[in-house]
């Protein structure tokens, strides 16, 4: 597979001759442990679920280095569940930039936001679900975009033919509602159904202390909602039309970081917002060592009815904390606790991470659920508190 | 006012606010001259762009090294600091990882970050000025561009320094959040060049110690290849090793803009 995508990139690239192609990646060995028993019938009761995951980078830049290719194939396969397994393009685009444009064409990933807790305005990409529950892998998005670097910001429009769905876990995996979501029947309210043209504007610049960014997108909502299949034992997915206006904005003064990020959405059946906001604190080089501490807060506000995709980010309060040890190995850790102040659920994160040596680095992640009752967001994760080790090698 | 405060509002025209002074052991600008002298060296390089390894030591001699690329924009004046772009090669997994700053002179620094597993650009506080960069031995503020208006100087002496003499100057820093009390430094009256500096501690102890070394001359605009950082109170020891510079590259503002930082491979 790996030597296929090389051939078909040298020959896209062989116009190019004399430029080098840039080369590297990630190969990783990712192991989650389940300590619950499953609590829906027909997933995988073993503890352990393993994957592969390998990350392909190839890059090139002109002589005149006005012109980039980058092409990024993403592979996925685990042991336990086959809606797991993934082969997608990260990025397979062409650029060319000028002093104050750029101009891209294939799949790219666009970040938007600046919130930790739930990132609510970043639209472009969908959600790679059965990758991470976190909502921040994501699936490379076909695109047509055009940036525009002016002294007061930068524009960009994005014109994105076709749609990417959601994964979800099979079956067999965790993570997923009592019945199965069967991705391979995908409804749409366009009847263009996936081929439907999403369109969206940003705008992004800073005054000062404070960083602003503002968008606009109409077109396929990256979040579906389910209906049950006829046969009543899967679910299936809807993804309808919405137009949608959102606002980023972070204050930054001394050590500390305020943050805000908005939307208001036109959905399937109303007009809702929904926002969330907080601050990052840092204490640098606690108690005379090289390390930081950082506090985080953030409130979380959604105003979607129930005919509305769910998010289980609805009305929580999110208390964190991040340790960044500054050592050689950059050793981090991430912990936060999001509680339900409607419902009581409460969800626990902690993320730690290091390198070993100049090539391989580790990753622990430990997630829980608690407090869900019947009919709550989280209620279908509740026996699927896990640990995962990830041990990646870079070359 | 005494005369220093009143050549600093004349050279930069923006120090009006009252910037606490350290004790002077003379009210004359020598000190300050001499600093001005070697920074101005420096005047009219324009644009760089820069390879380096930095070659991480613990106490112990073990080694790690990573590689990066440096990227200035000059902002030939002198109340206004430079643009840069720091990005990453190496370790592989932080490759691309981009540091870009809007110094200032007193003022914290404007910073982004760039994350590019997560593609994401954050603005960072600069007020972390003495916490080590990327693990290394210097700290931010050691980093950034050291810009002429962001200390107080006075002149201590001359003294012999390798084949050449050098000045010896104190300098204090004036912006806020430096994690030092003081710097000595000394530079070679040839060149106008800096060949080491001392740094002091909050306590006033001796922390580090630079020296500044393999200078090379490109048509008139010198620059140090190996910067060797050494902790004298942890014995840990961190070396920059540059390349060979290219100077003049074309660069403009557009390039140092945060929208560009997901461009950068």
């Amino acid at each position: 597979m790996r030597t296929l995508l090389l051939v078909i990139l040298l020959a896209a690239l062989s116009p190019a001759r004399g430029e080098e192609v840039d080369i590297s990646g990630s190969l990783d060995l990712q192991v989650r442990a389940f300590w619950q028993d499953p609590a829906w019938v027909g997933q995988d009761g073993r503890s352990l679920q393993g994957a592969m995951v390998s990350t392909t980078e190839f890059r090139w830049r002109n002589k005149d280095g006005n012109q980039r290719t980058s092409f990024i194939p993403y592979l996925r396969w685990d042991a336990t569940d086959e809606e797991r397994n993934l082969v997608d393009l990260k990025e397979a685009y062409w650029a060319i930039e000028g002093d104050d444009y750029e101009v891209l064409v294939g799949n790219n990933t666009v970040f938007w936001g600046v919130t930790e807790s739930v990132h609510l305005v970043d639209t472009i990409n969908q959600t790679d679900f059965a990758g991470d529950i976190d909502g921040e892998d994501k699936l490379g998005q076909p695109m047509i975009s055009l940036a525009l670097q002016r002294d007061w910001g930068e524009i960009s429009a994005f014109v994105m033919p076709y749609f990417r769905e959601r994964t979800f876990a099979s079956v067999d995996g965790r993570f997923r509602p009592p019945l199965p979501v069967d991705t391979d029947k995908p409804l749409y309210e366009s009847s263009s159904a996936e081929n439907r043209v999403d369109l969206a504007l940003r705008y992004s610049h800073y005054f000062g202390d404070v960083d602003i960014g503002l968008h606009a997108f109409s077109g396929t909502s990256r979040e579906p909602r389910f209906v049950p299949a006829a046969d009543g034992q899967m679910l299936l997915p809807v993804y309808d039309q919405i137009d949608q206006v959102g606002i980023d904005l972070q204050y930054t003064k001394d050590a500390w970081l305020w943050k805000l990020e908005a939307i208001a959405r036109d959905g399937v059946s109303h007009s809702f917002a929904a926002a969330v906001g907080g601050f990052e604190y840092t204490l640098y080089q606690v108690s005379e060592t090289s390390a930081d501490v950082g506090v985080l807060l953030e409130v979380q506000y959604d105003g979607r009815n129930e005919f509305e995709p769910v998010s289980i980010n609805d009305n929580d309060v999110f208390v964190g904390a991040r340790l960044a040890v500054n050592d050689i190995q950059d050793t981090t850790v991430l912990a936060g606790v999001a509680y339900d102040v409607d419902t009581g659920e409460t969800f626990v994160n902690i993320e730690a991470e290091r390198r070993f040596g100049d090539d391989w680095f580790a990753e622990l992640r430990v997630r829980a659920f608690s407090g869900a009752g019947q009919g709550d967001a989280t209620y279908w994760l509740r026996a699927d508190d896990y640990v995962q080790l990830n041990i990646a090698r870079y070359f | 006012m005494n005369l220093k405060k009143e050549t600093f509002a004349l050279l930069a025209g923006v120090l009006l606010m009252s910037v606490a002074h350290a004790p002077q052991a003379s009210d004359d600008t020598q000190g300050f001259d001499i600093a001005a002298r070697s920074d101005r060296t420096d005047v009219g390089f324009g644009d760089s762009v820069v390879e380096l390894q930095m070659v991480l030591r613990n106490a112990a001699g073990q080694e790690s090294t990573r590689a990066l690329r440096i990227v200035t924009l000059e902002k030939p004046d002198e109340t206004v600091g430079d643009k840069s772009l720091v990005v990453f090669d190496t370790p592989r997994d932080i490759e691309g990882t981009a540091l870009l700053s809007h110094a200032k002179i007193l003022d914290p620094d404007d910073q982004w970050l760039y994350l590019p597993a997560l593609k994401r650009v954050k603005r960072i506080s600069s007020s972390n000025k003495s916490g080590p960069f990327v693990g290394s031995e210097f700290a931010f503020e050691d980093f950034t561009a050291i810009e002429l208006n962001k200390f107080d100087y006075t002149y201590i002496g001359e003294v012999p320094c390798g084949d050449l003499t050098c000045d010896v100057l104190e300098r204090t820093p004036r912006y806020e959040n430096s994690g030092y009390t003081k710097q000595v430094s000394w530079v070679d009256q040839t060149d106008f060049q800096i060949r080491k500096v001392e740094f002091y501690d909050r306590r006033g102890d001796l922390l580090k110690v630079l020296d500044m070394g393999d200078y090379r001359n490109y048509e008139g605009i010198w620059r140090a290849h190996k910067l060797s950082m050494s902790n004298v109170q942890t014995n840990k020891q961190t070396d920059l090793l540059y390349s060979e510079y290219t100077f003049d590259t074309g660069l403009a503002e557009n390039d140092f803009v945060k929208g560009r930082l997901s461009r950068l491979r």
